[in-house]
């Protein structure tokens, strides 16, 4: 089902606002998206933010559930074609739940180098956090069942969806 | 039949050669190595998948280059290396294989790395570990007899996709000792997987094995016409015990009717790779000038190989 209040474009409006109020003119600023949605979503901030510094990450191989799930199927290669040293790194992540991704996508950047400081910017936090973490911009505060899951697709076009699939 | 690489998942269990494996998995095995590039390029070359696992590299058969790689590959994956040269020590006191292998897995073994003169020995401890309940423990044929040289064979199928982009338009050639080479064998079986319309094998009379034509393989014994066309050229070492047989009668001879030379290797297309799995004999099947040539890639092969081998030891040590 799509939700008429998940209107992902009007939600990517939303959380851009709020990275432009803040972060606009900063410093050494990288953005990097988690594929495949946040990927999509940092390309966007970073042509609007005119920020050059963009990169992607894949936390395959630093997620926690491998032992129980071996490798995703369909990995993709990281690209981080800056120096992460001394970087602020906004890192952009479709959808904040448990905490499990972000914290791979740390663990990720530091072995690129030590970054400055990492930022996050997720469309909609879900809640059902089992970790310590939280995200500096997100455009919306949703409830879902655990067994519901939140999807983010991209059309030819570039237009933004969100489904809820049930599990 | 159900291939006892698979389990009942389809998922890699074992890799124990390239025959018969589905080409999406193939495939796979390729795409995720090509995310283990980058690894290599990085400040912490390591990730943490294979944190805490244990590999045994077994060597019943000597092979600096292999285990090295390998071992970079599974240290690059976090996992704990132990290199074992077994020809020196428990085989040569009478233990059997199968005794060696039950010991190493009671030391709580997560994956053996199997390089052995015999075709066959991996195949028999991977199906040993399935029979006696162990299949959590996966084994990787680091080369067997005459019969496979997987990796080795994954790491090519990697290099020509990295530089010919597609599969399905190239015409390849295999090039030397084909009777006595696993790496030929890997070879032809994962081109012909991955959907290869031409796959040639060129050399001498004595050292091309029968069948090449049931595998969909075409067989030269004129290099120089061999050549004409091709995309990517695969030179096979020449192993020097196969001099002293009446296989061939020496490197001089074997150099001036399959040596590549320059001259030769401009009867190939004119963006054609060349790729040798090394170590090479420089003057017996490659010369110099094509060895260090703008065409060679065998050093990325290397370096691929890598990816590749950490890509096959992630995918089964997950399952």
């Amino acid at each position: 089902m799509t939700l008429p209040e998940l209107d992902a474009e009007a939600l990517y409006q939303t959380l851009e606002a709020q990275v432009k109020q803040e972060l606009t003119g900063m410093q050494r600023l990288a953005i990097v998206g988690i594929y495949s949605g946040g990927a999509w979503l940092a390309e966007r901030l970073a042509q609007s933010l005119q920020i050059k510094e963009i990169g992607f990450l894949d936390v395959s191989f630093y997620r926690d559930d491998y032992a129980k799930r071996g490798l995703h199927a369909d990995v993709k290669p990281s690209h981080i074609p800056f120096e992460i040293e001394g970087a602020t790194i906004l890192l952009v992540d479709d959808v904040l739940y448990t905490g499990r991704t972000t914290r791979a996508a740390i663990n990720t950047l530091f072995d690129y180098g030590r970054p400055a400081r990492i930022m996050l910017a997720a469309l909609l936090d879900r809640g059902g956090r089992q970790l310590p973490v939280a995200a500096d911009f997100v455009a919306k505060k949703i409830k879902l069942e655990a067994n519901q899951s939140l999807i983010l697709k991209k059309a030819d076009d570039g237009r933004l969806t969100l489904t809820v699939d049930h599990a | 039949m159900h291939n006892p690489q698979l389990n009942k998942n389809g998922e890699l269990q074992h890799l124990i050669t390239i025959e018969g494996l589905p080409g999406a998995v193939v495939t796979r095995i390729l795409d995720t190595a090509s995310s283990f590039v980058g690894v290599g390029d990085r400040d912490v070359k390591k990730v943490p998948l294979m944190r805490g696992k244990s590999v045994f590299n077994l060597f019943f058969e000597n092979s600096t280059r292999t285990r090295t790689t390998f071992e970079i590959a599974a240290k690059r994956l976090s996992a704990d290396v132990i290199n074992l040269n077994i020809s020196a020590s428990s085989a040569s006191k009478g233990e059997s294989l199968l005794d060696t292998i039950d010991n190493l897995a009671a030391m709580h073994a997560d994956m053996f790395v199997v390089r052995h003169a015999q075709s066959g020995a991996p195949y028999l401890i991977a199906k040993h570990l399935i029979e006696t309940g162990q299949s959590h423990v996966h084994v990787v044929n680091a080369g067997d007899g005459r019969h496979a040289h997987p990796t080795q064979g994954l790491l090519d199928m990697y290099t020509i996709r990295h530089y010919k982009k597609d599969f399905t338009n190239l015409t390849v050639a295999v090039v030397g000792d084909i009777l006595h080479s696993r790496v030929a064998r890997s070879d032809i079986h994962g081109l012909t997987t991955l959907g290869v319309p031409e796959v040639r094998a060129i050399g001498p009379r004595t050292l091309l094995p029968s069948g090449l034509e049931q595998m969909g393989v075409r067989v030269f014994t004129d290099m120089n016409e061999g050549l004409k066309g091709v995309d990517v050229i695969i030179m096979l070492r020449l192993q020097n015990e196969r001099m002293t047989g009446a296989l061939l009668p020496s490197a001089q001879e074997y150099f001036k009717s399959y040596g590549l030379t320059p001259e030769r290797l401009a009867l190939a297309k004119p963006d054609a790779i060349v790729m040798h799995p090394g170590p090479m004999n420089r003057g017996v099947e490659i010369d110099s000038a094509v060895a260090d040539g703008a065409q060679a890639v065998i050093l990325p092969q290397v370096t691929f190989g890598i990816a590749v081998r950490m890509a096959v030891m992630s995918m089964l040590a997950g399952t």
